[in-house]
């Protein structure tokens, strides 16, 4: 098992280098600059930036420079309790933004990231937990009304867009009713109609499919057994059948988890939530090429997380699997 | 009682005839498909809605793109008379007495106010002895332009759908292609071919297509002059940003119909029709295109209906951050945007486009499933 993760994340590292210089490379053969959009400045007034930002140096030694200030040179994950500083715990340097006046990609990152994953864990929780209990209660208690409404509901959940969801949820209770700010994120209050809109479609899909794994195992021998030798119902559906009932759930997690942060893009664009999704698609508007691949990078290294966690988490729920 | 004239058997024989032929697979699961209500449900929805966007706007005579001066935000069902005020010398847009007091144009010209006569039947208006006949603004129009929203909403389907259909085309095409390659062909090809598309898989999607629209931006708007200078198309607005939505969401989508397609090969390719083939000759590619694929079109056709809505939906995520196709153009994604922008005025703006958007969403995934059901397909989305 060791050998195994072990194995999976020396692989990523291929990975992320042909991510890192794919974007890299993109980024700077499109036309248009990080300076460009603005009006003119003076000849030496360019010439000072372009030095400052080492954008006069040759296309090759700026992404050597680049890749050689993203390898970590040191390991203090202690340092990390003052913050998500990357640079005072692995020596990891993202450069300064192109766009906020003395402000590094480093810094911005660990502003952003928390209220991003603040939002995320919310959204995941309440998507973990609406979805499981509907799953459950739908599959044991298959073609009942409870099914029927559970699953039209789910249903409404993945065809209705977060986009549509976010805003009507604010029209109703923000403005109407006025029980939540229609934007902002200052108070605890200000989480709930986000994190709703963002968990209801992934607690739509999670349902869907624990009530289909959950109907296949329970018409399996092991279960007809766990029945025969006297077990209660409780202990056959959460002991025996929730474990295999599982699967398609956890093998859906990696991408899901890994798409409740990119659907958070949306969700902060709605609610105005100060996050990283919101300074990604800003920053790629804008072509500030260091908080651009500083995103990409930390993005691309959470989704090769989120799928490695998947696959443990699999062999670990599979036994089958442990053979292979 | 029964008696059986000799006239009758020969019409008995042919029915029993007709019965003995059987039924093939692609039959019997039509014959599943038409019973599952909510798939049909589904299709019906899905032929109107294709019909009514692409041949609605020849019959009703709409445009999307005509403003109303003082119509924005005109509520649905709204009757707007068009009058030419001679004052002014402009056309006047005069929607009802009520939306009359409002109009800053209408208040601020008295002398069109004196030559105004309304009729109290709501069809027609008579000014100054002439009669005008009103057309309907259905679902209202849009701020603050004062764009008919049932037309922009039918013309945003038309992208929508179309690209919803021809990116999950050019999503089927590489997939296809490539899980069918890599399977056929397996051993080391097949490994690092598929290894390619685990490598893409751990790529953040959305983060790639964004990136793509960014900066594609820029070289496809200058491919749109190009054409310009050359092409007969009068209007090559927006080609290029439609083309970039296939491109960029095409190229993302083709990775799990390249995983199906690949297994389902790798589980005929041992079977005998298959070295028959090989046997009487025939050549890879005759062999895979005229043989495997037909054998494995259920997946294939199942997937792809479920693709649709995937891609759409990825679509109008575009649009909204604003990477769509752009103004006076709509898709339903602008048209949701455009729509979350104002309304806690008109929220018939967000309601329907979104409702629209939804309703089809639904029919789309409900075809899938009964498809999915009917051509017995084990699929691992649930």
């Amino acid at each position: 098992m060791l050998r195994f993760i072990a194995r999976r994340i020396f692989e990523t590292v291929p990975v992320l280098f042909i991510i890192v210089t794919g974007t890299f490379f993109m980024i700077r053969f499109v036309p248009g600059g990080p300076f460009t959009a603005e009006k003119a400045v003076p000849p030496e007034v360019q010439r000072n930036l372009d030095a400052y930002y080492h954008l006069d140096d040759p296309l090759w030694k700026q992404y050597v420079d680049y890749l050689w200030d993203l390898c970590p040179k040191k390991f203090h994950p202690t340092a990390l309790a003052d913050g998500p500083d990357l640079k005072a715990a692995f020596g990891i340097d993202l450069r300064p933004s192109f766009r906020y006046a003395n402000r590094t990609v480093n810094e911005i990152i660990a502003e952003k990231l928390p209220v991003s994953l603040e939002l995320g864990l919310l959204s995941l929780g309440i998507a973990l937990a609406l979805g499981l209990t509907a799953g459950v209660i739908t599959a044991v208690k298959h073609n009942t009304w409870v099914d029927y409404t559970a699953s039209a509901l789910a249903m409404t959940g993945i065809c209705v867009p977060t986009f549509v969801v976010g805003p009507l949820l604010v029209l109703f209770f923000a403005i109407k009713l006025g029980w939540f700010n229609a934007s902002g994120w200052y108070s605890p209050r200000d989480c709930v109609l986000p994190s709703l809109t963002l968990g209801f479609v992934y607690a739509a899909y999670i349902a869907r499919l624990t009530r289909g794994g959950m109907l296949e195992v329970l018409n399996q021998d092991y279960i007809r057994t766990a029945r025969a030798k006297g077990a209660s119902e409780l202990r056959v559906i959460f002991r025996h059948a929730l474990r295999g009932g599982l699967l398609p759930v956890v093998s859906f997690l990696g991408p899901a988890t890994a798409g409740i942060l990119t659907g958070s893009f949306v969700i902060e664009m709605i609610f105005q939530i100060p996050g990283l999704g919101r300074e990604f698609i800003t920053s790629a508007f804008s072509r500030d090429y260091n908080l651009i691949l500083g995103t990409v990078l930390l993005y691309a290294v959470f989704v090769i997380m989120m799928n490695l966690a998947v696959d443990v988490l699999q062999v670990w729920l599979n036994p089958k699997l442990r053979f292979e | 009682m029964l008696s059986l004239s000799p006239k009758d058997l020969p019409a008995a024989d042919l029915s029993a005839g007709q019965l003995e032929r059987g039924q093939s697979p692609w039959s019997d699961a039509w014959h599943r498909l038409r019973k599952n209500r909510l798939a049909v449900f589904g299709g019906c929805v899905l032929v109107v809605l294709v019909l009514f966007c692409f041949f609605g706007p020849l019959f009703f005579n709409l445009s999307y793109d005509v403003q109303g001066l003082g119509l924005g935000g005109l509520p649905p069902f709204s009757k707007v008379v068009k009058i030419y005020d001679a004052a002014t010398k402009s056309m006047l847009e005069v929607s009802d007495v009520s939306h009359l007091a409002y109009d800053p144009i209408f208040l601020n010209n008295p002398e069109a106010k004196s030559r105004l006569a309304l009729l109290a039947d709501g069809k027609t208006i008579t000014i100054g002895g002439r009669l005008y006949r009103p057309s309907l603004y259905l679902l209202g129009a849009d701020s603050p332009h004062g764009r008919d929203l049932f037309a922009r909403i039918l013309f945003g389907g038309r992208i929508s759908l179309m690209v919803g259909l021809v990116a999950s085309a050019v999503a089927l095409v590489i997939g296809v292609t490539y899980g069918a390659v890599a399977g056929y062909l397996g051993g080391k090809i097949d490994r690092v071919m598929m290894r390619i598309v685990d490598i893409i898989y751990a790529l953040p999607f959305t983060i790639f297509v964004i990136m793509l629209m960014v900066f594609l931006k820029d070289p496809m708007e200058k491919f749109d002059t190009w054409l310009a200078q050359y092409s007969i198309i009068g209007d090559t607005r927006g080609v290029s940003q439609i083309l970039l939505l296939f491109a960029a969401i095409g190229a993302v989508e083709w990775l799990t119909m390249a995983r199906i397609v690949r297994g389902q090969i790798l589980s005929i390719k041992k079977m005998e029709f298959i070295e028959a083939a090989r046997a009487l000759g025939y050549g890879p590619g005759r062999i895979i295109f005229r043989h495997m694929v037909p054998n494995i079109l259920g997946p294939i056709i199942v997937y792809t209906t479920l693709t649709i809505p995937a891609v759409m939906l990825l679509e109008s995520f575009l649009s909204f951050i604003g990477l769509g196709v752009s103004d006076p153009m709509s898709s339903w994604g602008t048209l949701i945007k455009d729509g979350a922008e104002k309304m806690e005025e008109f929220p018939w703006l967000l309601i329907f486009p979104g409702g629209i958007f939804s309703l089809t969403l639904f029919s789309l995934n409900f075809l899938g499933d009964g498809l999915r059901d009917a051509l017995d397909v084990r699929s691992s989305k649930d």
